[in-house]
């Protein structure tokens, strides 16, 4: 297992990140509910994170050397299921399944149910104080190469427990942490700036005393780099460290870009076939 | 049975020796460790100690993400602040995950004392036992605590052992075992049952002292074990006296009365009294004179006892 961000094709990550985006609208619209907004907002981020970044074995899901990818944003649980099954934790034909009784793809991930999942999330703020208890472990039993990736979303930034986490990561000198934030600017009831003002982020990190950039959210080759080298400026500059992405809630589906109504909406059949031609899903994703 | 220790002071001492045992345990603490004694855990193994600050949250998260990675990841504070203020977390990540967080927080019911109503902790048990997969120890001495520390961090899964700031009479020996799912019968008795948990069973025991002197048999039973319930024990003394008590430093809402109550229901109705704080906040007072105020003593568990027996 090598980080592989150096040598990544970019055009496959890309397509990586469309195939993603073609499997969380067919999830969701076979599901009937969930949320496509906040998933396809994250999805080059978790596929430059998965086609690229993490050191992790499909096969081995348990490998104690593995980079671990904890989903804080649970409710973005579709975008996670895609990358997992288009990286060989689980068949594809599983996506189908999502929500429905019997199900190991759960509304919201369970790691007691579905391979690849670290922690069960779904609950807001809690997963970047469980990544730095991964951390932390990790470091105890002298594994200095995993890396423990958490993403969060911005709206999930006002629980207070993140800033906890925040406060807790420098001070036991956490640089195997790498705190992502999914920075959509929309949240269930509006804009953040309205609902609940989180002033800049990357700022906020810097407080708290992390190593914070920001990056387009998009771009797959500014996130190879910018996530690929995480670790490299956490370790230089003795700080875990942040990454705040700037990204567009729904992005791909230009019905769904910045509208806050699709946060926790299905798209119906009919809304399901526009966004799959627009995003070219009857082509096969180059592999 | 003239000493008195606390159930905490049983806290860091035995999570020392567990890992001198081998077990891979760490400690997460939120500011409180001089009270709960993982300070004497932490001063033995600084690497395996964490303390968040006061954020009870954050404590219940980083340590159920040591747990995920393997270790055996017990918690400090104080029960209401690390029971009540971190509940989602204990509910949402370490349950609903299935992992090894061993939540032991000092400091729970009546006896913390002076401190008042918003640090005694009344609804704990209630809490801890609805959640799925939580197994809840309530230890009636230090050495039953120390059995209990052990058992929590030797069987898989998340468990919650509640520990008393007060010093309480020694019941056990040291060294004593204790079980998952097992009460002990400390007297056996023919006319009523006394079920008690933590600093109840050494008052049920002199309850059961002064209802002899009336003619009365007290079985006295303590459910070290909340859950999972030890059910046999519970319904062949019930079937035996027919007549129930319970006692309990904590709510009578949804503590170990209840669980008697929902299993005798069931199973084998009895007349039962529930003896423990009636649906209030604690308050400010010493701890003996707050068993008194709150009817936690041992004459009220024999007056509850006296009223089942003559059919009142």
């Amino acid at each position: 297992m090598t980080r592989t961000w150096q040598t990544a094709d970019v055009g496959a990550v890309e397509e990586l990140a469309r195939g993603m985006r073609c499997d969380i609208v067919e999830m969701l619209a076979e599901a009937g509910s969930g949320h496509p907004g906040g998933s396809l907002s994250a999805a080059d981020i978790v596929a430059v994170l998965y086609g690229a970044v993490l050191r992790h074995d499909p096969a081995r899901p348990d490998d104690p050397d593995r980079d671990r990818f904890v989903l804080s944003k649970g409710h973005a649980a579709p975008v996670l299921y895609a990358a997992l099954a288009r990286t060989g934790y689980f068949g594809r034909d599983h996506l189908k399944t999502l929500r429905k009784l019997g199900s190991m793809l759960q509304g919201h991930p369970d790691s007691t149910k579905t391979p690849g999942v670290e922690i069960s999330t779904g609950s807001l703020g809690q997963g970047l104080a469980v990544s730095n208890g991964m951390a932390l472990a990790l470091r105890r039993d002298g594994r200095t190469g995993p890396t423990v990736f958490c993403l969060l979303g911005d709206g999930e930034l006002q629980e207070g427990e993140v800033w906890e986490a925040a406060m807790f990561a420098p001070h036991h000198g956490l640089t195997n942490v790498v705190a992502i934030v999914d920075h959509n600017g929309l949240q269930i009831d509006g804009a953040c700036s309205e609902v609940m003002c989180l002033g800049d982020i990357a700022q906020k990190f810097r407080a708290f005393g992390w190593d914070a950039v920001e990056c387009d959210g998009h771009d797959v080759p500014g996130l190879l780099e910018t996530l690929g080298t995480a670790r490299e400026r956490a370790e230089a500059a003795g700080r875990p460290a942040a990454v705040v992405c700037h990204t567009v809630k729904g992005k791909g589906v230009s019905f769904m870009e910045g509208n806050a109504d699709w946060h926790g909406k299905a798209p119906n059949r009919e809304e399901a076939a526009a966004a799959l031609a627009e995003l070219r899903c009857s082509e096969e994703v180059a592999k | 049975m003239s000493e008195k220790r606390a159930t905490r002071e049983a806290y860091g001492p035995t999570l020392v020796e567990l890992v001198r045992e081998g077990f891979d345990v760490v400690v997460v603490e939120a500011d409180l460790s001089k009270s709960t004694t993982t300070a004497k855990f932490a001063a033995a193994y600084p690497d395996r100690f964490f303390n968040t600050g006061v954020a009870e949250q954050n404590m219940i998260g980083t340590a159920a993400g040591l747990a995920a990675a393997g270790k055996v990841a017990f918690t400090g504070s104080f029960a209401v602040f690390a029971t009540g203020r971190a509940y989602d977390q204990i509910r949402n990540t370490v349950c609903y995950s299935k992992l090894d967080v061993k939540i032991a927080p000092t400091h729970a019911g009546i006896t913390v004392g002076p401190d008042g109503g918003s640090h005694q902790m009344l609804e704990d048990i209630a809490l801890m036992r609805v959640l799925p997969g939580m197994r809840v120890l309530v230890p009636a001495d230090a050495n039953a605590a120390a059995s209990a520390i052990r058992l929590a961090a030797s069987t898989p899964g998340p468990f919650y052992v509640r520990l008393g700031r007060a010093a309480v009479p020694v019941l056990y020996p040291d060294g004593v075992e204790v079980a998952v799912g097992k009460a002990t019968v400390l007297r056996e008795g023919t006319d009523v049952t006394i079920a008690a948990c933590g600093v109840m069973v050494a008052e049920a025991l002199a309850a059961a002292d002064a209802l002899a002197h009336d003619g009365i048999s007290a079985e006295v039973i303590d459910v070290f074990s909340i859950k999972p319930l030890d059910e046999e024990t519970l319904l062949a003394s019930a079937l035996k006296t027919g007549a129930v008590v319970t006692a309990e430093e904590h709510s009578v809402i949804g503590g170990l009365g209840s669980a008697v109550a929902e299993l005798l229901s069931e199973r084998a109705p009895a007349r039962m009294r529930r003896v423990g704080v009636r649906d209030s906040f604690g308050t400010s007072g010493e701890p003996a004179e707050l068993m008194a105020h709150y009817g936690l003593t041992s004459e009220h568990i024999a007056d509850a006892a006296r009223g089942l027996v003559r059919g009142e």
